[in-house]
């Protein structure tokens, strides 16, 4: 294989997917050529258009739906499915053939993620598709798209990087990578989404970035997009008189964003419709949810001219041909939007605010474990608290938890970066810095920074095109590794008492920051596997733990030290051993050049090594 | 005097004053009047055709009018009904309807031709200048571009003032269609089972 031409970037969103490009040869230094590719998809059927944005939707049309030739696309595609706008329009209408948001299933641990299960409130006859396969057919069909427009440099042959969010786990990740390599992708890597916004930033700014932080900055990246909301925190240090980026802190998987902010409006207005006597079906809710989110758009100021205004007509159409007669005219106040949008998703809480969450009603839900608490603010003071202490072992940065801010109960970040079409609006990005500068405020510390320019809709695509030429030696890196210590559950010897479960120890295996392409040395505790039978270890993850190092057992923790993956599983197999013979192993961890993190299990004796599968079966499944 | 003069070899040739009347006049007759037309063309292919090569009969020339292919067109008609109602709109009767009413349903359609236009043309002003300022048209200018109107009169440069900037397509986008697709049905029927 000949050297690759491109870096080529994709993100692999929730709710849109975009691929940009960097020309290897054609760059110099920080001055890069490069660009995103429109992305040819269906509009309508038997109508191709070239979009920037490919909406990540799939369409299961019914045998009947389509016309001959009505899902046509500039390459040949025997398949009879729909991706892009085709599909969310259509999938606007007979919802029970969409996959959406198939990203957040795939990071689901309550569901298989290999079974065919979406569209998941689909009726039998309709046949499913998994996480993996719907993620897999957004991504030939980018692939496709670049194949198309570059047949000189054919997609196989370029280094490809996709984005994931921060706060994916192992099993997500590794899903993620099986299906850019069925896909088609050969060379590959995985690469954090506000990694690839701060990658973004740096490349817009054309060197310009090194007089814009300072070493001893601490850079949060909040990214809010379409369904997901993801947090970062990167440090600056200088080594040698270079700059250097470590990231030192993740957030957790919150399904929370832009789509949420527009239903809450939608729903609002229908509520405001219906005491005045007129009730919208789901079709209305649809188009009246498309009329709130312009609406929105235009009454926090993103639209040129009219910010300031007091209020927005909304107009829902007739669903038939009679539009004068059949439409429904309300308005979107401006007070409403700061109510639901500003005071609802963005509330200015105190540092010490944190999410609510209720209990969850029974067992019986299998649909996607939104956020309970709506409040992005209250999920960002708790990152900042949780990561109090994700710098103290960063040189050069002692004396920030030391002195200074002597006292702190959250983590002062330096400088804030935002990405994601939500903030977009300058009032909501507003509200954030304000509400992170009050926090810091009250502590004594000067405010944050914004760091301005970036391109929020495609920052991230951009990004990750440009870490793949970065990563051929030609810019700054991000460095950081993992942002999880990883353990296993073992039942610690103790004698057991009746009634009473035997505690479980967590044994690290791979500890925080853990670069791509090195190995965690052997723990020295032994665990017995039973040849033949697939064995399940509880399996956790930990932000915070930074200090723990291979073999660490910890015997008891704080309940969000730790937080339970799905189970890990390892089948041995019984060549040359008898079924049922238990033979002692040990865990041993790697993060591959791409960014999964394998564990493997190593006999006492012998060279042989067997892979540990994450489990991404979802217990509730296995039960039913 | 109102009788035009026919050209002749002798040199006396109408001015272009005398020619306007002339040609507005030659217009009109030859709409109204087929033998007077065919008078003209015969006159008209004689001069593209000296005399000398009569003996061959002309063979008629190809129609300088084209005929537009229908499918953009339709392209475009479904697109605005799909993304601004507009042919909903345009077909209904206004007269049982308050302004009110019309108005709520013409934001719908506002807002949908404005995203149809800004998505699939790319329109910019045919002159930079502003609408009222004095402009100044050299020799040679493109009349496609620039309409003159009033006192058109004399040689140019032509001296005025901007009453319309005038629009120029300069890229057109429009969806690519499937070979088989049905570009008649701008807006499919829907039934919901």
């Amino acid at each position: 294989m000949s050297a690759p031409r491109f870096a080529i970037g994709i993100d692999l969103g929730t709710t849109h997917s975009a691929l940009a490009y960097v020309d290897i040869a054609g760059s110099d230094g920080e001055a890069t050529v490069h660009g995103t590719l429109p992305i040819p998809q269906l509009t309508a059927p038997g109508t191709v258009e070239s979009m920037p944005l490919l909406p990540s939707f799939l369409y299961l049309p019914h045998a009947d739906e389509m016309a001959a030739g009505d899902l046509v696309l500039p390459w040949p595609a025997d398949d009879q499915h729909a991706v892009g706008e085709l599909a969310r329009s259509r999938g606007a209408t007979t919802p029970i053939r969409l996959v959406s948001s198939a990203k957040s299933w795939l990071c689901h641990p309550g569901v298989d993620r290999r079974a065919s299960i979406l569209p998941h409130d689909a009726p039998p006859e309709v046949a499913r598709v998994s996480p993996l396969d719907a993620s897999t057919h957004y991504l030939e069909h980018v692939r496709n798209a670049w194949d198309h427009a570059h047949p000189e440099a054919p997609f196989a042959q370029q280094d490809v990087t996709v984005t994931i969010p921060a706060s994916f786990d192992p099993a997500a990740r590794e899903l993620t990578v099986e299906a850019a390599k069925t896909a088609g992708c050969s060379s590959l890597t995985l690469l954090e989404e506000p990694q690839s916004a701060l990658y973004s930033w740096i490349e817009a700014s054309g060197g310009g970035w090194r007089k814009q932080v300072q070493p001893g900055d601490i850079i949060l990246v909040i990214d809010v997009g379409g369904g997901t909301s993801d947090f970062s925190l990167i440090a600056v240090l200088e080594r040698d008189g270079n700059l250097e980026l470590h990231r030192v802190a993740v957030g957790e998987h919150i399904l929370l964003g832009g789509d949420n902010m527009d239903l809450a409006l939608a729903h609002g207005v229908a509520r405001k419709l219906a005491a005045a006597g007129t009730t919208l079906d789901a079709w209305q809710l649809r188009a009246l949810t498309y009329a709130c989110r312009s609406a929105k758009e235009r009454l926090l100021g993103d639209a040129d001219g009219s910010a300031g205004t007091t209020a927005q007509p909304i107009v829902v159409p007739s669903r038939g041909s009679k539009l004068i007669g059949g439409s429904i005219r309300t308005e979107l106040t401006a007070d409403e939007v700061g109510a639901t949008i500003v005071d609802g998703f963005f509330p200015q809480v105190e540092a010490a605010a944190r999410p609510v969450s209720r209990v969850r009603a029974g067992l019986a839900q299998l649909g996607l474990p939104y956020a309970q608490d709506a409040a992005v603010t209250r999920h960002l003071a708790a990152f900042l608290g949780r990561q109090l202490g994700a710098v103290a072992e960063l040189e050069g940065f002692g004396a920030r938890i030391g002195n200074g801010a002597q006292g702190a109960s959250f983590l002062h970040p330096t400088a804030v970066l935002f990405n994601g079409g939500v903030f977009k609006s300058a009032l909501l990005a507003d509200r954030t810095l304000a509400t992170v500068n009050g926090w810091l405020a009250a502590e004594g510390a000067a405010p944050a920074r914004l760091l301005g320019g970036a391109d929020l809709d495609l920052a991230v695509a951009r990004g990750a095109a440009y870490y793949g030429y970065v990563r051929h030696g030609h810019g700054v890196r991000i460095r950081g590794g993992t942002a999880f210590a990883y353990y296993v559950g073992v039942e610690s010897s103790m004698p057991a008492v009746p009634g009473i479960e035997p505690p479980v120890e967590a044994l690290c295996v791979a500890p925080f920051g853990m670069e791509e392409g090195t190995e965690a040395e052997l723990p020295a505790l032994e665990l017995g596997l039973v040849v033949g039978e697939p064995v399940h270890f509880r399996f956790f993850a930990s932000s915070v733990r930074r200090q723990d190092s291979v073999g660490t057992l910890i015997g008891a923790w704080a309940p969000d030290e730790l937080q339970e993956l799905a189970p890990i599983c390892a089948t041995l197999p019984p060549e040359g051993r008898s079924a049922g013979e238990v033979v002692p192993v040990r865990l041993h961890a790697r993060v591959t050049e791409a960014g999964t993190l394998e564990l493997e299990a190593v006999p006492r004796s012998g060279g042989e090594r067997w892979k540990i599968e994450f489990d991404v079966r979802g217990e509730r499944q296995q039960d039913a | 005097m109102n009788r035009p003069e026919p050209p002749s070899s002798d040199g006396v040739k109408p001015s272009l004053l005398r020619r306007i009347p002339l040609a507005f006049g030659a217009f009109f007759g030859l709409l109204a009047n087929a033998d007077l037309a065919a008078r003209y063309a015969e006159v008209r292919d004689g001069a593209v055709a000296p005399p000398a090569a009569a003996t061959a009969a002309p063979a008629p020339g190809p129609s300088v009018l084209k005929e537009p292919s229908p499918d953009a067109a339709l392209q475009l008609l479904a697109l605005l009904q799909r993304d601004a109602r507009l042919i909903d709109f345009v077909g209904e009767d206004l007269s049982g309807y308050a302004d009110a009413q019309i108005g709520a349903a013409a934001r719908l359609v506002h807002e949908g031709c404005a995203k149809v236009l800004r998505e699939h043309f790319s329109l910019v002003p045919v002159r930079e200048e502003a609408e009222g300022s004095r402009v100044t048209l050299q020799a040679g200018f493109d009349a496609a571009a620039v309409r003159v109107t009033g006192n058109v009169v004399g040689q140019p440069p032509f001296a005025g003032s901007l009453r319309h900037r005038g629009w120029r397509v300069t890229e057109v986008r429009l969806p690519k269609l499937a070979e088989q697709h049905d570009a008649r049905v701008v807006a499919p029927a829907e039934l919901e089972l």
